[in-house]
């Protein structure tokens, strides 16, 4: 296949995919962004949300919570703080994810509150697009 | 001179206690595999991400403004040493090796007028410390409930850490863990993490940063903060399976070589009973 670039996806406990794909779609901090091959070399922050990646064998979609993403030309790896394929991601896991985030944005400091806030929505956005 | 009921209980209790470290050396080894094997899956993200914050902190580490996780806070005075050790004994010099190393850490700091703070994680280390210097406890973590390391238990621990460091309580943080380098060997290690010390990278520049460098980069130290502490909680994890692992392994061996050592003398003392009782009744039939 022409034009695939490397995507490795790794979370701290585990790596969950190392494959070529064709496209990646990532959910960043200031919005979403496909790389493709020969993409600018860019970091990019995460927020909660799914990201997608083209492979041979069809898209392969997973949840991830924060984290950062290095884009390169070549090559996307994605270091999530935790991420799940979409298909194991049941309610509990969420709820657990969304509980964590609504604990954050109770405790957060008033110059932090945006954040959390950000991030609280971001799940519950993630949350409804994981329900259909 | 025990008598022979006596010589056959102590070997009955020997035999126990080898079949129990047998237990527990097998337990170890299975232990320790699982150890190893979280330990292999968390490498890339660690490497990865000192790889990502090594460029970014060649880039903007110099630069007066400077996030305070990377540049320190400009003092050296209070530091703050997280001693990570288990929660379970019987594994040898594990414990030990590490306390050594954090109290000759804070002797050698105390020495130069800095103050010393500690903050226990597992409860071994802390009876240790507790000693001479549990003036200097600022907190502990209970890890006696959790069953297996995860990324979770490391971001609580550092989330304290970072909440300390922000509230100005210290300066300069290290962390003690025994890294894991074979089962016999086990390396003890401190590891400064606040302010952070990454190394070989080259300056920035060939990235595009979204949002803008210093908002990832305040994002990712507090990141970098936890999986430091993952990486040291997991290759602690390894070290006590393995410490535990030789230590049972000799424990076994030895009640072996006990046994060998009581059942000789046992048999012994059987002997000259029996020649005792011998000469009894020979030395009885000729006074006859």
């Amino acid at each position: 296949m022409a034009n695939t670039l490397q995507f490795d996806l790794v979370s701290p406990e585990r790596r969950l995919a190392s494959v070529t794909a064709t496209e990646v779609m990532i959910p960043g901090a200031d919005g979403d962004m496909t790389a493709m091959e020969g993409h600018a070399p860019t970091i990019t922050t995460l927020r909660p949300g799914i990201l997608r990646a083209s492979t041979a064998e069809g898209v392969k979609s997973y949840v991830v919570t924060g984290g950062f993403a290095e884009i390169s030309a070549t090559g996307v790896s994605v270091l999530a703080e935790r991420a799940v394929p979409v298909e194991e991601a049941t309610g509990t896991i969420i709820d657990d994810i969304l509980a964590e985030a609504r604990s954050l944005a109770a405790a957060a400091t008033p110059e932090m509150k945006d954040m959390a806030e950000k991030t609280l929505a971001d799940v519950l956005a993630l949350r409804d697009a994981v329900a259909h | 001179m025990p008598s022979l009921k006596d010589l056959k209980n102590r070997i009955g209790s020997v035999k126990n206690t080898r079949k129990i470290t047998k237990a527990m050396q097998m337990v170890a080894a299975a232990k320790l595999r699982r150890a190893q094997e979280a330990a292999e899956a968390a490498r890339p993200y660690a490497e990865r991400m000192n790889a990502v914050m090594a460029a970014l902190a060649a880039g903007v580490g110099n630069a007066a403004g400077a996030p305070k996780l990377i540049a320190g806070n400009g003092k050296d005075q209070v530091h703050l040493l997280v001693v990570l050790t288990s929660e379970r004994g019987l594994c040898g010099g594990f414990n030990s090796t590490i306390v050594r190393l954090a109290r000759a850490k804070a002797a050698e700091l105390l020495a130069q007028g800095k103050t010393v703070k500690i903050l226990t994680v597992g409860k071994k280390g802390r009876e240790q410390l507790k000693r001479d210097h549990a003036d200097k406890f600022v907190g502990h973590f209970d890890m006696s409930e959790v069953k297996r390391v995860g990324y979770s238990n490391a971001q609580a621990i550092a989330r304290d850490v970072l909440a300390r460091f922000e509230a100005g309580e210290f300066d300069v943080a290290t962390i003690f863990y025994n890294r894991f380098q074979s089962v016999i060997s086990q390396v003890p290690t401190a590891q400064q993490v606040i302010p952070a010390k990454y190394e070989g990278g080259d300056a920035g520049g060939l990235y595009d940063y979204e949002p803008s460098e210093e908002a990832i980069l305040a994002d990712l130290l507090p990141r970098g903060v936890a999986t430091q502490l993952f990486t040291a909680l997991l290759e602690n994890g390894a070290s006590e399976q393995g410490a535990r692992m030789s230590a049972m392994d000799n424990a076994t061996r030895n009640a072996g070589e006990m046994i060998n050592k009581l059942t000789i003398q046992y048999n012994r003392s059987r002997q000259a009973a029996i020649t005792k009782e011998l000469i009894e009744i020979i030395s009885g039939a000729e006074a006859l």
